[in-house]
């Protein structure tokens, strides 16, 4: 009788489970679905982390989606406004910096500048392509962390050499072949933060140049090592302008970080050019959790530097250069349109050298990545012969051919942001005006201080 | 020797003087009335010497190269930034960051240097007749920093090849930083800066202190030294 029962549970229990199975089969599934919050990079990052025990090192700046210039548009001609001819009537381009102290001003036929980039983190051959293509164009390119090197004055003629917290390279004889000085206090990518570069770029005249054994991480400092401050930081500008008897501007370049004081700071301490530089701005190499989560965008630093120098009565007479993410006239012209007086390239130029260029998408994906996303600049390996020390790697890049890259892309742009000057009836591009511009977002309407598209709107103004 | 009277030319006059190397070139200056302005005698460019009698303020001697500066009383921050070579000497006390990221020369300060004596310096070589302050030769790549009293904390913190000598007490080395061996050619090396900065101390009283090559190449597992 027991065995009955329990042969009677068995069969019940089987039948229920065969139901649930075949009910189950006829349940449709939902998708899977990944989480927006542990998305597919950040899983990738965390595996990473998990491995390796450091960082994510990386160059360029910020990748993520951030409000930005693409967020302007200009309202161009009408009834109210009378637009110039195109290739007919002229739409100047020059631009003066430093008129505010320095007896040599710099004047540059473009009002885009090639941004800092250290011998150390490019190659020699990158340097030089860099000095070719700006002197080409008619403006100037810019030393880095790591001195001057002697391709790179050669094939410049306006160069601005900058004055770092490591003083790798510094000595009063590069200094007086300047034409300008520019101080870094920070850069875009990382406000607040130094550099390292990684032993394995330590070529030996990099090692010499800074003074330092071969093959050893390279920390450039965060801060300067003899000054602290707006109140010091005055009188040491007024030490490079003794060095050099006040012959060359000095330019102040900041981080994007708290735009309106810093500016500010920047002229009492006796700036002739402020550099300011958002968080799209790239870096040769530094942590990515620094790169995406400090500082600010480019498009919201620059009504705020524009407002501290119109306070201050010194708007046009300290000049503002805007960098971080500029790729095209468009750009340009947005920029200047909010009160900047030049902008300033660095990734932008390193794409026109000929970086991440898909014709060597094979050895990308060797490296692990493909054409467009390749950010591991510290680590020397860069096919194309422009963040490398390897000698092999560097004579890829034909600095003639290189230049010539750069100075056509540098046309290029100034011919788009002339064709939109002139579409706004400007016969210079520095006369462009936040009059000429509406935002598309609200975000970007309260950055730029510009109305929202198709309002009067300005957020924070009634 | 000719003299500047500051008070009369200002900085920027007295410098022009001395930048005018058509004219200063293996010549002798007295300065007098500095009045501890900023950018005394910044930037020279060649043999001379330099008398200064009183004290200076930032950046004196800054980027020297060649000249032989003497500054007759105290002097401010960034006494002998960069300088590149030649000799900077001070009777009295210096400022912060004395020396710092300097090349090469050699610069002697009679009395104590505040902190960061020697920061990132790059080859020069620095006597110190007093004590030092904290964080001196912080990141110091190369040259020799000789102190005769005693140093603050974190001496030679994150220091790379530059060498330290101290005779004093240290109140605590920074990262990185160890004491070593003082070897012949480190007593030899000792004698002649010694020597050379006309301060009296006996060379075998000092000890000597550089880097321990840890924190040379990042590895995680340091990251409690960073």
């Amino acid at each position: 009788m027991d065995l009955l029962v329990l042969f009677i549970i068995l069969m019940l229990i089987t039948l229920t489970h065969i139901k649930f199975i075949a009910m189950k089969q006829n349940i449709p599934r939902t998708q899977p679905r990944k989480s927006a919050t542990f998305d597919d990079y950040t899983l990738s990052e965390i595996r990473r982390a998990a491995v390796s025990g450091i960082y994510d090192i990386r160059g360029g700046g910020s990748k993520r989606v951030l409000p930005g210039l693409d967020d302007l548009l200009f309202l161009g001609a009408s009834m109210s406004r009378y637009p110039l001819e195109g290739y007919r009537e002229a739409c100047g381009t020059d631009v003066v910096l430093g008129t505010r102290f320095a007896k040599n001003p710099i004047r540059l036929k473009i009002p885009i500048t090639i941004a800092g980039m250290s011998f150390g983190s490019l190659s020699a051959q990158a340097k030089e392509a860099l000095g070719r293509g700006a002197t080409i164009a008619g403006t100037s390119t810019t030393t880095g962390d790591g001195g001057m090197t002697p391709e790179e004055r050669g094939q410049s003629e306006t160069l601005i050499y900058q004055y770092l917290p490591s003083r790798y390279g510094m000595n009063p004889d590069d200094l007086r072949k300047a034409d300008a000085i520019e101080v870094v206090v920070g850069q875009g990518a990382k406000p607040g933060g130094g550099g390292m570069l990684l032993g394995q770029k330590i070529s030996d005249r990099v090692a010499e140049m800074r003074n330092l054994p071969k093959g050893i991480d390279q920390r450039s400092a965060c801060r300067h090592p003899d000054w602290t401050g707006p109140d010091d930081l005055e009188i040491k500008i007024n030490e490079l302008r003794e060095i050099t008897d006040w012959e060359k501007p000095i330019y102040i370049k900041i981080g994007g970080a708290r735009p309106y004081y810093d500016t500010a700071l920047s002229v009492k301490a006796g700036a002739d050019v402020i550099v300011i530089d958002g968080m799209q701005g790239g870096t040769a190499a530094t942590q990515e959790v620094f790169i995406e989560h400090v500082g600010q965008p480019t498009l919201a630093c620059i009504r705020p530097a524009v407002k501290a120098l119109q306070d201050m009565g010194m708007h046009r007479k300290v000049q503002l250069i805007v960098s971080g993410g500029i790729r095209n006239g468009a750009d340009v012209a947005k920029a200047l349109a909010l009160g900047a007086d030049a902008v300033s390239i660095g990734t932008a130029a390193m794409v026109a050298l000929g970086d991440n260029d898909p014709a060597l998408e094979e050895e990308y994906q060797k490296l692990g990545t493909t054409a467009g996303a390749y950010d591991d600049w510290h680590e020397g390996q860069d096919p194309a012969g422009i963040s490398t020390q390897d000698p092999e790697l560097s004579k890829r890049l034909d600095p003639v051919l290189a230049g010539r890259r750069l100075a056509n892309y540098l046309k290029v742009i100034t011919l788009e942001a002339q064709t939109i000057a002139r579409a706004c009836g400007k016969s210079h591009v520095l006369n462009l005006e936040p009059e000429d511009l509406v935002a598309l977002t609200v975000e970007s309407a309260a950055m730029a201080q510009v109305p929202l598209s198709g309002t009067d709107w300005i957020p924070g103004k009634k | 020797m000719d003299m500047l009277d500051l008070k009369e030319l200002g900085v920027r006059g007295v410098n022009s003087v001395l930048h005018d190397l058509s004219k200063s070139r293996a010549k002798s200056y007295q300065i007098n009335n500095p009045m501890g302005q900023h950018s005394i005698a910044c930037g020279l460019d060649a043999t001379m010497q330099v008398k200064i009698e009183g004290h200076v303020g930032f950046y004196c001697g800054g980027m020297n190269q060649h000249a032989e500066i003497k500054v007759n009383g105290h002097a401010g921050v960034g006494l002998a930034e960069n300088m590149m070579s030649g000799r900077i000497h001070v009777s009295g006390n210096a400022s912060e960051s004395a020396g710092a990221t300097a090349h090469g020369g050699l610069l002697v300060i009679e009395g104590d240097a505040s902190s960061r004596c020697g920061i990132s310096m790059k080859g020069v070589d620095i006597v110190v007749g007093g004590s030092v302050g904290h964080m001196s030769a912080f990141m110091a790549q190369s040259g020799c920093l000789v102190i005769c009293g005693d140093a603050g904390d974190a001496l030679g913190d994150s220091i790379y090849e530059a060498i330290i000598f101290v005779r004093g007490k240290v109140a605590s080395l920074g990262a990185d930083c160890i004491e070593k061996e003082m070897r012949p050619e480190h007593q030899t090396k000792l004698k002649e800066l010694l020597e050379a900065s006309s301060l009296q101390a006996d060379s075998t009283e000092f000890r000597r202190y550089g880097s321990a090559r840890t924190l040379y190449n990042f590895d995680v597992d340091n990251a409690d030294a960073y």
